[in-house]
């Protein structure tokens, strides 16, 4: 088998990425940027979660306290000690990847439903900690200095510079989603996910391999954090932790298909699209969460391993490219 | 000596599982372990490799201390075993399941050499013309094979093999017995415990008795088919009626 043929997987989820950017810029309206920034945003959030839930097989249920606390650590550095976009970024990722590590140690020998409720619980307790916490603005939050914008040649300049940024963001998060779903390392988190006590007879260090999954399921939604608030131009805490988009997270992973590549990017997109017409429908505008939680459960009901899951079941010939 | 165990007991709560073992296990033999019914034997078998914390007493394998490893360790040094109750990866294929014991296991192939073992092992095991399905379709003789399978793909020095018989029709069994016969010429030491009883007097060379967590007896197959307290482990005292009577008159 030639060399490249073994990453045709890869070859869709680059695709639909590129195809995105090539989009926005032919089109050159604001507005349409604005709206794919929301799918690229759904389409890394999605990808990374799915490293922890659908390779690893651990539920996490509130996996927006990565993105909420990048945001706030990166938003600080910028208002609070003026660091660039590129630095604050930086720490927003590694405060992200700290967190998940200390929490990896902490509560992912919890099994199941257990583990589940103790990362509610963890949302929970950052989200009062930040909104208690003075340097961080408690509960007012922080705003920043309009003339940070300057540096990148203005406001709208800096608006349009997060789209490419973030589109470069997330084609890491697809890239390192495949390189892991590929690697040896992830035949182990697949290992763990389906019988996780075999896995270790087998020699699989499951508690390594658990946390470094959950650390790199991590990084990127803290990064992401830091741009998005950047853009956004203040943080509060109820923007940074919100439960629900822990849950539309949860429903583009499945919707897509669990423990794929292409999957979670499927389900973001799709999810996102649906998402917006709901939004802007008169019947749904008030009650689209409830089409989230109602679409979860038709999922979980009928198509578990979700639409490339069942493609790939149904359709064994296509699996060396929807991977 | 590649194993040797020195006073091991493992209690839960009040119970003691297994009491005080002490025994030495020579490279390249096959050892059966039998007993009745709730003697131990499974529980041995976790302690040995790690799954459970012992309570007291040491054990050595290839010379080096092993006493309270954890069990990914004890892979990684080389100890394979299978499940009676088999535990296979369902959504992986047969393939990618075996590649885990070669990816992890004492060796820790990479990818494309453990697909080669996994490929070897799968022709050698018998399942080769399975290896795209996904483990979760294989019927309960092949799920067998398929522990086999991946223990042996982590190339491991001792092997622990638990009721891998159970369950199996007799050409099966007789099949089984002869891949595990190839698997001792191939150097690998093996524990089997198994309930099979012309099987295992069959196939080990030297065979160990629990009963309530205490090793009761150790010797060859005929030793032990002739051992007084074997036979009343497995039957109750044959002498009982006999000393009733006595009693009575």
């Amino acid at each position: 088998m030639k060399n490249w043929q073994k990453h045709l997987g890869l070859l869709i989820p680059l695709l639909v990425i590129v195809g995105i950017v090539v989009g926005v810029r032919l089109t050159d309206k604001p507005a349409t940027r604005e709206m794919f920034f929301t799918v690229l945003k759904a389409i890394a959030l999605a990808s990374s979660l799915n490293i922890i839930l659908g390779y690893t097989g651990y539920v996490s249920f509130a996996h927006i306290v990565f993105f909420g606390i990048g945001g706030y650590v990166g938003f600080y550095f910028m208002s609070v000690h003026g660091w660039s976009l590129w630095l604050a970024m930086l720490m927003g990722g590694l405060a992200a990847g700290v967190l998940a590590f200390l929490l990896g140690r902490a509560i992912l020998h919890l099994r199941g439903a257990y583990f589940a409720l103790a990362t509610i619980g963890v949302n929970a307790a950052v989200q009062a900690f930040i909104t208690n916490f003075k340097p961080f603005g408690g509960p007012i939050g922080m705003t920043l200095n309009f003339k940070i914008y300057q540096q990148y040649g203005g406001a709208a300049q800096a608006l349009e510079m997060s789209f490419y940024v973030l589109a470069a963001l997330t084609l890491g998060v697809v890239v390192l989603s495949y390189a892991i779903r590929m690697s040896k390392f992830g035949l182990g988190l697949l290992a763990i996910r389906e019988d996780e006590d075999a896995a270790e007879v087998m020699g699989v260090i499951a508690p390594n391999a658990k946390t470094w999954a959950y650390v790199f399921s991590a990084i990127f939604p803290g990064i992401i954090g830091t741009l998005f608030f950047f853009k956004n131009g203040n943080i509060e805490p109820h923007d940074a932790f919100p439960l629900a988009s822990s849950i539309e997270m949860i429903v583009m992973v499945m919707l897509g298909g669990q423990g794929t590549v292409l999957g979670p990017i499927l389900g973001a997109t799709v999810y996102q699209r649906m998402r917006g017409s709901l939004l802007t429908s008169t019947i749904f505008k008030n009650i689209q969460l409830s089409v989230a939680g109602a679409l979860l459960l038709l999922i979980v009901l009928f198509v578990p391993a979700g639409a490339i899951g069942w493609l790939r079941y149904r359709f064994p010939v296509l699996r060396r490219v929807l991977q | 000596m590649i194993l040797q165990v020195r006073g091991v007991t493992k209690q839960f709560g009040g119970l003691t599982a297994v009491s005080n073992v002490t025994y030495d296990l020579p490279e390249g033999q096959i050892l059966g372990l039998i007993g009745p019914n709730g003697a131990g034997k499974t529980t041995l078998f976790n302690v040995i490799n790690g799954v459970y914390p012992i309570t007291s007493g040491q054990y050595f394998f290839r010379g080096q201390d092993i006493t309270g490893l954890k069990t990914y360790h004890m892979a990684r040094l080389g100890l394979a075993r299978t499940h009676q109750i088999v535990k296979p990866l369902n959504e992986l294929t047969v393939r990618e399941n075996a590649m885990v014991g070669a990816c992890f296991g004492h060796q820790g192939h990479n990818l494309s050499r453990a697909a080669q073992i996994a490929d070897e092992v799968l022709e050698f095991v018998g399942l080769a013309t399975r290896a795209d399905q996904l483990a979760g379709n294989l019927n309960v003789a092949q799920k067998k094979r398929l522990e086999m399978a991946r223990a042996l793909a982590s190339r491991p020095y001792l092997l622990l093999l638990d009721e891998v018989l159970a369950g199996l029709n007799p050409s099966e069994i007789s099949a089984m017995l002869e891949t595990i016969r190839q698997i001792q010429v191939q150097g690998v030491t093996i524990i089997m415990i198994e309930h099979v009883m012309h099987a295992i007097m069959n196939v080990s060379e030297r065979i160990i008795v629990l009963n309530f967590g205490e090793l009761i007896a150790e010797g060859t197959p005929e030793e032990i088919a002739n051992n007084e307290q074997v036979i009343k482990a497995y039957l109750g005292d044959p002498k009982l009626a006999e000393r009733l009577l006595r009693q009575e008159n």
